[in-house]
């Protein structure tokens, strides 16, 4: 269903944009990594703020794609395991509300200052457990998304 | 107590006695603009400020119950050589430039234009963007822009980072360090107070009445109103008298517009500038870029379901083929 290629951009792509999230967070001048030479680009905000647009982008189109593929046609010839089914969950929330965030920053578009703080509280716990996640399946050994048919993993 | 409905009165006969229909905008205009989903802007007319002061000592009173009471001595902060306490609250009466205890402050400056030498004094706030970074790149939901124009961050969540007064083209908001949400979290490592700046009344508008320093001032400098009503009346006064504009397309547009009988970038060049002291720069749209890439994210999910309706073809005609082996 996806090929190594397919999987590598995909990993790279959720490097970039946690990388890139987190830069959103005032910290990296203020932990020095932004005076690291070469990673003084993590502290311009809207640098960073445009890298996150781009790979969002890419990841965007990754996902949805991925997600037509299964439901046309992967359905019958994969399961998620268990854990695949958590973190793909994890991550469609994720990426829900920060294309929601995209959405609000748009000149035509004003959502009312609580609905903004559910949406960013949202995106940044989700995306922690995320980091969690990757955290645990780094410890305690990969596991994988689908139980599918040899030959069709990941 | 000051009698508010008093105040209004003598501004609505004194705008009737200015025989201009659109600078009269008694405060229930102002509660009836939001409902006409319009956002409220404000006009500063430089020509008229004398540099009273009324407006900035109306700010600091009406608002004095929302300034910080933060409690010493401070947790550390680490790591210690790079995080700095900001701390104002010994030093509330500073008046001249933005504080945590000074939303507003008059900027003085004398421009020769036009053979004449002008002394223009400028109220200086937040300009309440209408597409405000400060709100939309806030990490926290923090900052947020409310549907009436008004740009307001929440003091009960702000943690002080203050990436707001970073990506504010003028640098508006100001730290309070001590006080907010981050004592509560890691305050050794997250967060340094909460950020302040003009909220423009909001809790007076939602009344139907006036910002403070509109209803202070003795010589009219500034009208509220629905910001077509505004824009419009800016562009009057300018074309009538060679005035010109601050506010309307700088950052993307404001709801803040300065109307000045000298050009801004005079003005710019001699105001003092630095740390709470904003200027009067030409501002770009801060988020155009984003606005642009906004259409490739509203793509994204279209190309990658054609994408994989392609593959998805592929792949089943391929497993079929398998199955009849
Ligand atoms: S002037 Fe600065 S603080 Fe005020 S709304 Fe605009 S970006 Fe935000
Ligand atoms: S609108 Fe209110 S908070 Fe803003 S400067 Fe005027 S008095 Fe101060
Ligand atoms: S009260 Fe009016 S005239 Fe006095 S400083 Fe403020 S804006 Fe200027």
């Amino acid at each position: 269903m996806t090929n190594p290629l397919f999987t590598r951009i995909f990993k790279l792509n959720i490097f970039i944009m946690a990388l890139t999230g987190v830069a959103q967070m005032p910290i990296f001048k203020r932990y020095y990594i932004a005076d690291i030479p070469g990673l003084g680009w993590l502290n311009d905000f809207y640098l960073t703020n445009k890298i996150h647009y781009i790979f969002g982008t890419v990841l965007l189109f990754m996902t949805l794609y991925l997600l037509t593929v299964f439901a046309l046609g992967g359905k019958q010839y994969f399961k998620l395991t268990s854990s695949g089914m958590l973190r793909a969950v994890l991550y469609l929330i994720v990426i829900a509300t920060g294309a929601l965030r995209v959405v609000k920053n748009l000149h035509s578009v004003t959502f009312d200052p609580f609905t903004v703080m559910v949406i960013d509280w949202t995106h940044l716990g989700f995306a922690m457990l995320l980091g969690v996640a990757a955290m645990f399946a780094f410890f305690k050994g990969r596991k994988p998304y689908l139980e599918g048919l040899p030959g069709f993993r990941r | 107590m000051r009698d508010k409905n008093g105040i209004s009165r003598r501004n609505f006969l004194k705008g009737l006695g200015a025989g201009s229909a659109a600078m009269l905008l008694p405060a229930r205009d102002v509660a009836a603009a939001p409902k006409s989903g319009e956002e409220l802007c404000t006009l500063l007319d430089l020509s008229k400020c004398i540099a009273c002061g009324e407006c900035v000592s109306a700010c600091r009173e009406v608002n004095e119950s929302k300034f910080p009471e933060p409690k010493k001595p401070y947790p550390e902060m680490y790591p210690t050589s790079r995080v700095k306490v900001e701390d104002w609250s010994e030093r509330r009466d500073v008046d001249d430039h933005l504080t945590p205890y000074n939303w507003l402050y008059i900027q003085s400056a004398e421009v020769d234009f036009g053979g004449q030498t002008h002394e223009i004094n400028i109220p200086r706030r937040c300009l309440h963007c209408r597409n405000a970074p400060c709100a939309n790149l806030c990490p926290w939901g923090a900052a947020g822009k409310q549907k009436n124009g008004i740009v307001r961050i929440n003091e009960d969540v702000c943690l002080g980072g203050a990436k707001c007064r970073t990506v504010c083209p003028w640098h508006i908001p100001q730290r309070q360090t001590g006080v907010g949400l981050y004592l509560r979290l890691m305050p050794g490592f997250a967060g340094n107070g909460v950020m302040y700046k003009c909220d423009r009344c909001y809790n007076l508008i939602n009344q139907g009445e006036l910002p403070a320093c509109i209803e202070a001032c003795p010589e009219d400098v500034q009208t509220i109103g629905p910001r077509s009503e505004i824009v419009a009346k800016a562009h009057e006064l300018a074309k009538k008298n060679n005035w010109f504009i601050y506010g309307e397309e700088e950052n993307g547009g404001t709801n803040t517009i300065y109307l000045s009988p000298v050009p801004f970038e005079l003005l710019n060049e001699v105001v003092d500038k630095g740390i709470g002291r904003p200027g009067f720069s030409a501002v770009e749209d801060s988020m155009a870029d984003e606005e642009k890439l906004a259409y490739a994210v509203g793509i994204a999910p279209f190309a990658g379901i054609a994408a994989g309706v392609i593959k998805a073809g592929k792949f089943l005609a391929s497993a079929g083929g398998r199955k009849n082996d």
